[in-house]
């Protein structure tokens, strides 16, 4: 699995970094960061939780 | 009065109803009209879950100004809607569904606040405000927000029960979180605390109420001049300073910035405070195990954050062009009202939504914070208020009780948003 940030699009709402907080942070400016791109395999119903909630869809999961 | 706030007090809304013209007869079938009672103080309106299933997106006529509007209800509509670019929240537009009375010649002045603007304006001032709302800053306000609940309950109890919970508690915590996130000062907290309670009190006067809603604004705006001449470790100053680069204000946008974070903050989080108690209180049950194990919390906050979707149509918009929406074209211009409240009880998302289940798996993805660019800013921060507030109640007062029956607890039925006007408790 691969996960993919489109920090262009990122409105800081900071979801991601609440609920999977080992894949994902925000920078000083309050956007997304990726911690680990590509997170182990037990992280994978979070993750895509992650970018399912993403108000912005800009999270995506591969593989 | 303040023309602009999305989140308007049911005095400024009682007063609109009665200044709204009497109904234009229709011809043809009479639409529904807007906003709709909820059936039962913990349910939605009993006319959602038949739109959902009949006619999901559908048209409906506004109770302030008889103008119509589109209902977007189901879950998966509402975040199309809130996440296309082709909706706007600018309330100027022509066709925005207004919920509330605002003289045209009024509606001109009103200086857009966040939360109403588009792009590229909105993103430019979000970005200045989202450093202050990440996961991390959030976290470290956590033990400062709960030492203040703490200070609350302690009062409470000193004064001993019976109590109002709204007063003692639901109002005053909230409040102040936002009066330190601002840097107002510690002696004008009191003060502070008073104007922005006296704007959610439906007894004043419309005279008192007036004088209230000023003496906020002219303090908000002698607190920004304050933090322009001296600048302290609070969103203001901060905000301030990054603008002296990006230029993306002038100080009476920074005044509407800083009343944006008290309308959009206080009454919300306040109203959740009470009603999220009572709905415990109500669920014996679930309330024990939330006691027993706290790590249930955060989950049962997104639960209650659902079920009552307090600000069900804070999620206000206009369409910009013409936009598909389930089997229907919304044309260009156009007022939608994406129903959170409607999309939150989407049974194809929440089996049995209208039971409260504080276990409830999909909990989280409810729409009570909105979707897409405006996606509440201080969500976060709210959850950490409710986390503080419940657990700590159930934990420190585990006699809580309500002291008055729920059939006479009055509602705010005809409020922007939603909640309870006093929670009378004992222990
Ligand atoms: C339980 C509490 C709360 C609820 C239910 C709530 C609800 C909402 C909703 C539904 C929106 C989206 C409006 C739209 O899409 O047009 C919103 C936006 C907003 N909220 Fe909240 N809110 C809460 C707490 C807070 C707090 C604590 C703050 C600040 C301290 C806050 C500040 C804002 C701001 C500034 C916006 C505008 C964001 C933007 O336009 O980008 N809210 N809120
Ligand atoms: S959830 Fe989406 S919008 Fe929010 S911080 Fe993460 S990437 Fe950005």
């Amino acid at each position: 699995m691969r996960v993919t940030a489109d920090r262009d699009r990122c409105v800081g709402s900071g979801q991601c970094a609440m609920l999977s907080p080992d894949v994902f942070d925000q920078d000083d400016d309050g956007l997304v960061l990726v911690l680990r791109e590509e997170p182990a395999e037990d992280l994978r119903e979070e993750v895509h939780r992650a970018a399912d909630l993403c108000p912005a869809r800009s999270l995506h999961v591969h593989g | 009065m303040n023309p602009a706030s999305p989140f308007v007090t049911d005095s400024v809304r009682k007063a609109a109803m009665t200044q709204s013209a009497d109904a234009v007869p229709e011809t043809g079938a009479p639409l529904p009209r807007f906003p709709m009672r909820r059936t039962c103080p913990f349910s939605e309106p009993r006319e959602y879950a038949e739109m959902r299933a009949d006619r999901p997106v559908s048209r409906a006529e506004l109770k302030v100004n008889d103008k119509p509007t589109w209902l977007v209800t189901r879950h998966e509509h509402v975040r199309q809607v809130l996440g296309d670019s082709r909706v706007s929240s600018n309330l100027k537009l022509p066709g925005y569904p207004h919920q509330f009375h605002i003289p045209e010649e009024m509606l001109a002045q009103v200086r857009l606040m966040m939360l109403n603007m588009d792009p590229p304006e909105h993103s430019a001032q979000r970005r200045m405000l989202i450093p202050e709302f990440t996961a991390r800053r959030v976290k470290e306000l956590r033990p400062r927000i709960q030492q203040i609940v703490d200070e609350h309950i302690d009062a409470m109890l000193a004064a001993g029960g019976p109590a109002d919970l709204v007063t003692a508690l639901a109002l005053p915590v909230p409040s102040l979180v936002i009066c330190e996130l601002l840097g107002v000062p510690y002696e004008d907290h009191a003060r502070f605390e008073e104007w922005s309670a006296a704007m959610m009190n439906h007894d004043l006067s419309p005279a008192e109420y007036g004088a209230a809603v000023q003496a906020l604004d002219l303090y908000l705006d002698k607190l920004v001049t304050l933090k322009e001449n001296e600048p302290g470790d609070d969103l203001i100053s901060r905000f301030l300073e990054k603008n002296r680069t990006e230029r993306v204000a002038d100080h009476a946008d920074v005044v509407t910035m800083a009343r944006l974070m008290l309308v959009g903050g206080h009454e919300t989080t306040a109203n959740m405070i009470a009603l999220g108690v009572l709905a415990l209180l109500r669920h014996p049950e679930q309330l024990a195990a939330l006691r027993a194990d706290p790590a249930l919390l955060p989950n049962a906050v997104e639960e209650l954050l659902r079920v009552f979707s307090i600000s069900d149509s804070g999620t206000a918009r206009v369409a910009t062009a013409d936009i598909e929406v389930g089997d229907v074209t919304i044309r260009a211009g156009e007022g939608i009202l994406a129903l959170n409240n409607a999309a939150n009880h989407d049974e194809s998302v929440f089996p049995d939504p209208g039971t409260l289940d504080i276990h409830r798996k999909e909990a989280r993805s409810h729409l009570a914070f909105g979707y897409g660019i405006h996606q509440c800013i201080g969500a976060n921060l709210a959850r950490v208020e409710l986390e503080a507030v419940y657990g700590t109640l159930l934990r420190r007062v585990p006699g809580l009780r309500l002291a008055a029956p729920v059939e006479e607890l009055r509602f705010k039925d005809d409020a922007m948003v939603y909640g309870v006007y006093e929670l009378p408790v004992t222990w």
